[in-house]
């Protein structure tokens, strides 16, 4: 591998940041589809020439943007005027239509009434590692759709939302599947986690569902110690090694399964705030994970004006403060839970953006930081390839 | 020949630069419009309209000759000017926000 391309999705586009192995100097070209949101831009690990866009906006709704020339020219797969599809008479807007199947039920309401489900955006795209047209898609309101054609249609795995969804309710940011992991072992397994119901896993392709929360505590906003569902989790993160171990970002705490989220325990240990949004796991060393410790649920920036990423080599309970390179005084940005990732080059990078606009990186597994681009739009996803 | 204004994410989506110009047959109602504009330009389903009840997206106003028409029925007729070609049909995202 010798280039890194890092996929920068923001609140007003997206941006593509490309570099060589050395990770010094960098390219920057953007913005992409300027003016919208872009929850989330991610490539296929088959073919990383393909990648899927999620482009939204709360006027015009939810669009979803495929290139298949690395980013360079885009569709919207579903919309072709003059193919065959539209020869057929397929050429709907399709790929921008997310309708959940069957009866679409209620889930729980801030107050505690129960609503409709209502669909928002795509909040995140996961590529299939097998497949590049097959992709899954998390969406708001909490639900999980398909395609299998690159984009083109999208059908919604109902199954999901029949694991107790209607004891299911928003947080603050809503109520959407932000984080989908798919376990490279045994394609029927894949783990989804909800804001603010918690982790959920099918081992049937996405036929069934069940929630799997046993040992998160939240004690504040959920007083019953037993709760399946109602969690607040951040963020899982899985190494491709070791699909059983997943680290969890919960609203407060970070916790670890070892048991594919059988039971969860927390290895928060010595940092100085265990709320927070992103983890992620060292790409060789499934044991080395990376946190960015925020103050609290009400102030969501660095503890003390000061930007450090945490680095446990143990699996938790110990963590190191990352600090060189990274602001250490005045700092009240956030980073988002899909806005940090890990390249696979030697040694690992380490990437993350902020809501302040910065995008910094780490060419030696964290040990020391540079921004690569500082004055973006407030950064909402982070993705990384590693290219020939 | 019907005239149409996108707003400017819209005609970013739909790759156009000025005003849209559509064929409309039989009366000319803000359906008949909307429809035709969906067929030429399938990416702009679901962004005016919501793709399963074809109700106006809520940030979505619709104007012609100085009048909202943002809540008539998809069955009203649009004006006479907007029917002739003389005026055009203004899609405008909302004003939302500070």
């Amino acid at each position: 591998m010798s280039r890194v391309r890092v996929l920068v999705g923001t609140r007003k586009g997206a941006f593509i940041l490309a570099a060589d192995g050395k990770r010094r100097h960098w390219s920057v070209r953007g913005p992409l589809f300027a003016g919208w949101e872009i929850y989330h831009i991610k490539g296929s690990p088959v073919d990383p020439d393909r990648i899927y866009a999620s482009q939204t906006s709360s006027w015009f709704g939810q669009i979803i943007q495929r290139s298949d020339d690395g980013g360079r020219t885009w569709q919207t797969p579903g919309s072709d005027t003059a193919g065959p599809a539209a020869a057929a008479g397929f050429a709907k807007g399709e790929s921008n239509r997310f309708l959940y199947a069957g009866e679409v039920g209620t889930h729980k309401w801030y107050d505690g009434t129960q609503r409709g489900w209502e669909f928002k955006r795509v909040w995140h795209l996961e590529p299939s590692g097998r497949n590049p047209d097959s992709v899954y898609a998390g969406v708001e309101d909490a639900g999980i759709f398909r395609t299998s054609n690159g984009g083109a249609t999208w059908e919604e795995l109902p199954g999901l939302r029949c694991a107790k969804g209607h004891l299911w309710q928003p947080g603050a940011g809503g109520m959407a599947v932000h984080t989908i992991l798919l376990d490279p072992r045994n394609a029927d397994r894949i783990f989804v986690a909800i804001s603010a119901a918690g982790v959920f896993r099918t081992d049937d392709g996405g036929q069934t569902w069940a929630p799997r929360n046993r040992g998160l505590v939240s004690k504040y906003e959920l007083p019953d110690p037993d709760a399946e569902v109602g969690h607040c989790v951040h963020r899982i993160a899985m190494h491709p090694s070791r699909p059983d171990v997943l680290f969890m970002q919960k609203h407060w705490d970070v916790m670890r399964t070892d048991d594919a989220a059988e039971s969860w325990h927390e290895v928060s240990g010595n940092l100085p705030s265990d709320f927070g949004f992103p983890i992620e796991v060292h790409a060789h060393e499934p044991d080395t994970v990376f946190v960015v410790p925020i103050k609290s649920d009400a102030e969501h920036y660095p503890v003390d004006g000061r930007l450090r990423v945490y680095r446990s080599r143990c699996g938790g309970n110990e963590w190191e403060a990352l600090t060189r390179g990274l602001p250490q005084q005045d700092c009240y940005v956030n980073v988002l839970r899909d806005a940090m990732s890990v390249d696979p080059l030697e040694p690992c990078g380490i990437y993350f953006g902020t809501t302040g606009g910065q995008v910094y990186v780490s060419a030696d597994s964290g040990d020391s930081w540079e921004s690569i681009v500082r004055d973006l739009p407030a950064v909402l996803s982070v993705e990384v390839q590693a290219l020939p | 020949m019907i005239r149409v204004v996108l707003p400017q994410p819209l005609r970013q989506l739909a790759g156009v630069d000025g005003e849209v110009r559509l064929d409309v047959v039989g009366p000319v109602t803000l359906g008949a419009v909307l429809d035709a504009l969906e067929l030429r330009y399938p990416v702009l389903r679901g962004t005016i309209r919501e793709h399963a009840t074809h109700r106006r997206r809520p940030l979505i106003r619709l104007f012609a000759c100085g009048e909202d028409l943002s809540f008539e029925p998809p069955a009203a007729r649009l004006p006479d000017e907007v029917a002739g070609g003389s005026e055009p049909l203004l899609i405008i995202g909302a004003i939302a926000g500070g």
